[in-house]
């Protein structure tokens, strides 16, 4: 050897000494590992192999952990490998198995050398190539080394068998026609009386089965058999695999197992072994109830142990078994709630899943206190999960198991002021989303809006614009159920509005010019009634109704009440006690709710009141009317020119109130049209309501539109002026420590959101109407989500046990005292369709192949002379293209088995007329031909022998068991 | 099946890394660095057990146990038992000076976990093997020339 090399071998680093060196290193790991991988460069080309393979083993450990690229090395690596001292080649094939992929070029060299090594006599060698083959298995390895496999199937080294027996597992699923040669000696193993080799095989038909459990049904009795006699725990685990999947498939297998799979989980010591079971039962003998009250008893053992592991899996097994046993939660309720305060974030979060899992309609009210209490002292993160659970469930199939809408609008006022509350994106789609489709709600909604949108604290909290956005839509669209609209215009004009990003002002905006148009419409039909002072409805009501979905038309609504009591529930039975009315001071009548509105709507809107209005709205656009962003811009503008039309023409209004000439008065026409035209209801629209718009003719959609690009050169398209746009949330989180918990009574609320109104006034009475309400003056804005301190959420757990061990109690349907509100739903197109995942092709014709095996070609299994390797001579190329004609073929007898070595397209000219049709039907339905050696199968399972020839008429599994 | 096996420091930074599903090093490397953050937030003396569908894909779990400064991590889907898992780590580590010890880390892996299938549990069996794939590498690094003989002799 040449001296410089002789250096190198002699003055070598090893893996050791890199590693060390790594620790010590002063010079950055980087710059370390990237002054190693130039030293291993020069090594790995040393004609000297052990220099490198020494080499080829550090960078092996740098591309493992250090992601340093090492497919520049490969054929090193397969020089490593062809070397005959184990040292050398063992490095040579963890490097192969690391780094090598279907698509490293050198893979075709080493087929050879695999073939090699799995005969080689030394079984750490085999070994050695079987690891490799397991991880980088390709389709044509698989393919060439199955006989070298299926020799090795059934070796006396059980050191080889088990690996080879693991082997099946790649190579069968990279090359479904392996499954021919080698599955007879895979079952055969099953048999084994070696612990090992039986334990790798149950593991790989787990893993088969896991893919495709049908297929494998045929073994049951072998399975059962394990599952009686084996006193592994980990051959039983992966057996109970097994029979959780084969179960389901066969009521009698099920039936079979129920008691050898309790008997374990009785007899068991090994906590493993009981959970597999439980999990097993729950998972899928759940119809067997005192399969199932064994399962849950245990369960409970689970839950009550101290091993956080243990606990946590006894609420996920219980999860399971919950759906179809509810008894099972309730038995542990206790456990459960409790659960739910454990400092397990696992445990929580499956104990909140088991709380949700309850849920019914007569308990989602109680169950939404608890929970959202929960959130109040919970972590961020899991105050979310609540959170976001309580939405999805309420929410689910168009909320299904929300009675009381104006409890359910209230919840989501309350889930809003939540502090950590992340979920507003889902906040802001439902609170529109009920809006629309719950008609009845939408007097709620609107005071809900109120609340939220007065209230300048909230705009500081970035995490709630989203909510407020939905606020101001709500706000505007159903002005018409405002008692004060006016208090919400000013809301939506408030100077601290500008701390929204401007999508959402836009929307602010948007509200603030329907709020102007229905106020306006509303005087001037007001003043139209009183003008007439005529029983009947006025003209401009009897237009709106025309030109409305609704029957609620706002102006009519009040009228109607004296008729029908229930009529609007929401209104008559909100608290009477809405200070924000006395603000305005015109409902000092205490006549109740009712009259108080109907009076407001008569005396309301004064002429004074809406000239304020028009004055307050026009003082707050001004400044935004100069501002950069369009849609902002746009609409103020449109504000702008509405109350430029509105103050030419008012005054001429306002003074012939008692003679007008309405007909002639442009703005009133205007007003009415705008009013109109906001008040067109909006519902829910479909998903595929884009694709019902037929195509109009002579519309090309297909034209390329690539020059497109150029034309726009780099203009930016507006964003579009939906209310949910993207969210540019920039700000930060309010602090949590100084944000608090807001959970009052809504009544109190709404009182203190006033008093806190009366402060802004105080502050910025430019931007105000003239009232005589006041309040006193605070120093700053309290934070969002204020809570007053010394709050009273220090209930403990136990009291949170006591709370929810009545309401998750199933009761009987509480009567309501009003009936469900209707819930638009449309027929169709709601939901995203559901794309299935289609199976791989790889993966049919593996439990084709498997199918073929044991249910079509009994004799082939069963025959126990194997001559070995020259009978499975595969012709790779004809085998790879004739899979198909494979399939086919092994459904002939058993007899003509010599057959599989012989190419098969040349098998098939030979194939007789009746055989070729015999194999288009099984084309079709596969089932028929199969099904008679099926029942043989059966026969000869038991008997281990006897004739394949009996022909059953029906393709159920036989009955394996029985 | 398995789908990883993974030992990292407190740190995070890997100590052994195999994954039976092959990935690219950038993508194991991402793959470290979010079981590393899933770890790291976790207190001590809670379950063992993280659900790693976001990280792994549907049907993965994760369970990890930590030693002194050391997680050892493995990943697995529904084919294998939660508590087995667990057992099976202890199996693992045995008393390893991992750092410096790579290969034989590798060894004992290879020995349990087969191509993501567990082939063998027993400590003693697997200490039996590595003990003489060690002889082996010891054999033939003594013995420069005459491996052949070496294999024969393994082979009997």
């Amino acid at each position: 050897m040449a001296g410089p090399s002789m250096m190198e071998t002699l003055f070598q680093r090893t893996l050791e000494d890199l590693i060390k060196g790594m620790r010590l290193q002063l010079i950055g790991e980087s710059a370390f590992i990237s002054k190693a991988v130039e030293e291993i460069r020069r090594e790995i080309k040393s004609t000297d192999l052990h220099t490198k393979s020494i080499a080829l083993q550090k960078l092996t450990y740098l591309n493992s952990l250090h992601a340093m690229d090492m497919s520049w090395a490969a054929f090193h690596a397969v020089e490593c490998m062809s070397s005959s001292r184990f040292a050398d080649k063992r490095i040579g094939y963890v490097a192969a198995s690391q780094s090598f992929n279907e698509s490293t070029p050198v893979l075709l060299l080493i087929t050879n050398q695999l073939r090699k090594d799995l005969t080689s006599v030394n079984e750490h060698e085999a070994s050695l190539a079987l690891e490799c083959l397991a991880k980088i298995g390709t389709v044509d390895l698989a393919r060439d080394l199955t006989p070298e496999v299926f020799t090795l199937l059934s070796s006396s080294k059980v050191f080889v068998r088990k690996k080879s027996i693991g082997v099946t597992m790649r190579v069968f699923e990279k090359y479904p026609d392996a499954v021919r040669v080698c599955f007879k000696r895979l079952v055969e193993n099953l048999e084994s009386s070696d612990p090992q080799s039986l334990s790798a095989t149950v593991g790989v038909f787990c893993e088969l089965a896991a893919k495709d459990p049908r297929s494998y049904l045929p073994l049951a009795p072998e399975f059962y058999r394990i599952l009686v006699d084996s006193k592994n725990n980990w051959v039983l685990i992966k057996v109970l695999k097994i029979f959780a999947r084969l179960a389901p498939l066969e009521p009698r297998l099920a039936k079979k197992v129920t008691e050898p799979i309790c008997e374990h989980m009785r007899r068991t010591g090994a906590k493993s072994l009981m959970f597999e079971c439980v999990k097993t039962v729950v998972g899928s003998l759940s119809e067997y109830e005192s399969a199932v009250k064994l399962a849950v008893v245990k369960i409970r053992e689970l839950l009550l142990e101290d091993d956080p592991n243990l606990k946590y899996l006894g609420l996920h097994a219980l999860s399971i078994v919950a759906p179809k046993h509810s008894w099972a939660v309730l038995e542990n309720k206790e456990v459960v709630i409790k659960s739910l305060s454990d400092e397990d974030a696992n445990i929580k979060l499956e104990s909140l899943r088991l709380v949700m899992a309850m849920v019914s309609e007569s308990n989602i009210v109680e169950i939404s206190r608890v929970l959202v209490h929960y959130a109040l002292k919970s972590d961020p993160e899991f105050c979310n999960e609540i959170l976001g659970s309580i939405l999805s469930t309420c929410s689910r199939n168009f909320y299904e198991i929300v009675m009381d809408f104006d409890w359910y609008v209230s919840l989501l006022g309350e889930m809003s002021r939540t502090p950590h509350c992340q979920k507003s994106e889902e906040i802001e789609f439902q609170l529109i989303d009920v809006g629309m489709r719950v008609r009845d709600a939408r007097p709620e909604l609107v005071r809900l809006a109120r609340s939220l949108l007065i209230d300048p604290a909230l705009l500081g909290n970035p995490f709630l614009h989203r909510i407020l956005s939905a606020a101001a839509w709500v706000s505007g669209e159903y002005v018409e159920f405002s008692l004060n609209p006016f208090e919400l215009a000013e809301a939506l004009i408030q100077p601290r509005a500008s701390l929204l990003p401007t999508s959402i002002r836009a929307v602010y905006l948007q509200s603030v010019f329907k709020i102007l148009i229905f106020c306006v419409n509303s005087y001037l039909s007001q003043t139209e009634t009183l003008a007439d002072l005529e029983p009947e409805v006025p003209d401009s009501i009897s237009q709106r109704e025309n030109s409305e979905a609704s029957d609620l038309a706002s102006v009519r609504a009040p009228f109607e009440h004296e008729h029908d009591e229930a009529f609007n529930p929401g209104v008559l039975d909100r608290p009477s006690t809405d200070n924000s009315i006395e603000d305005i001071g015109n409902a000092a009548d205490g006549d109740g709710q009712t009259s108080t509105f109907v009076s407001f709507r008569k005396n309301g809107f004064t002429r004074e009141s809406i000239v304020n209005l028009v004055n307050l709205v026009e003082v707050a656009m001004r400044p935004l009317s100069v501002s950069l962003e369009v849609e902002m811009l746009e609409r103020t503008c449109n504000i702008l020119g509405l109350i430029e039309v509105l103050k030419r023409e008012l005054p001429a209004v306002f003074q012939n109130e008692k003679v007008l000439e309405k007909e002639e008065l442009e703005v009133l026409k205007l007003i009415k049209l705008m009013n109109d035209a906001f008040s067109e209801e909006l519902g829910p629209v479909s998903m595929s309501a884009q694709e019902r718009v037929p195509i109009p003719d002579g519309l090309v959609l297909k034209d390329n539109l690539a020059d497109l690009d150029e034309v726009m050169g780099d203009v930016e398209l507006p964003s579009s002026s939906s209310f949910s746009l993207e969210s540019p949330y920039n700000g930060q989180r309010m602090d949590p420590a100084s944000c608090n918990v807001q959970s009052k009574e809504d009544s109190e609320a709404s009182s203190e959101s006033t008093s806190l109104l009366a402060e802004h006034r105080k502050r910025h009475g430019l931007y105000y109407l003239p009232s005589e309400g006041n309040g006193t003056i605070s120093n700053d804005y309290p934070p969002a989500n204020d809570l007053k301190s010394g709050d009273t959420n220090q209930d403990d757990t136990e009291d949170f046990v006591k709370l929810t061990a009545q309401s998750l109690v199933p009761k009987k349907k509480p009567n309501y005292a009003k009936p469900r509100p209707v819930v638009v739903k449309l027929d169709e197109g709601e939901s995203v369709p559901v794309v299935l995942k289609k199976r791989d092709s790889r993966d049919d014709s593996l439990s084709g192949a498997v199918r073929d095996i044991l249910l079509g070609d009994d004799a082939v299994k069963l025959s126990s002379s194997i001559k070995g390797k020259e009978k499975v001579n595969v012709d790779p190329l004809d085998s790879k293209e004739n899979m198909h004609d494979m399939e086919n073929s092994s459904h002939r007898k058993s007899s003509s088995r010599r057959s599989k070595q012989r190419p098969h397209r040349k098998e098939r000219g030979q194939t007789s007329p009746e055989k070729l049709g015999v194999e288009k039907e099984e084309h079709g339905g596969k089932v028929k031909s199969k099904s008679s050696h099926r029942h043989g199968r059966q026969k000869s399972r038991q008997k281990a022998e006897g004739s394949s020839d009996i022909i059953a008429e029906t393709p159920v599994i036989p009955d394996f068991l029985l | 099946m398995i789908k990883a096996v993974m030992v990292m420091n407190t740190q995070g930074k890997p100590r052994l890394a195999k994954f039976y599903d092959y990935e690219p090093v950038e993508k194991q490397q991402e793959l470290i660095r979010s079981v590393f953050a899933a770890l790291s937030s976790r207190a001590e003396n809670v379950s063992n057990f993280v659900e790693a569908d976001a990280i792994f894909g549907l049907d993965s779990r994760l369970v990890y146990k930590h030693y002194a400064t050391l997680y050892f991590v493995f990943v697995f889907d529904s084919s294998e038992n939660e508590l087995a898992m667990l057992d099976l780590i202890q199996v693992f580590v045995c008393e390893l000076d991992i750092v410096f010890n790579y290969g034989k880390m590798q060894t004992i892996l290879d020995e349990i976990v087969f191509g993501g299938q567990v082939l063998e549990t027993s400590s003693a069996e697997v200490m039996k093997v590595v003990e003489e794939i060690s002889k082996l590498e010891a054999a033939s690094n003594a013995i420069t020339f005459v491996p052949k003989t070496v294999s024969n002799w393994r082979g009997r």
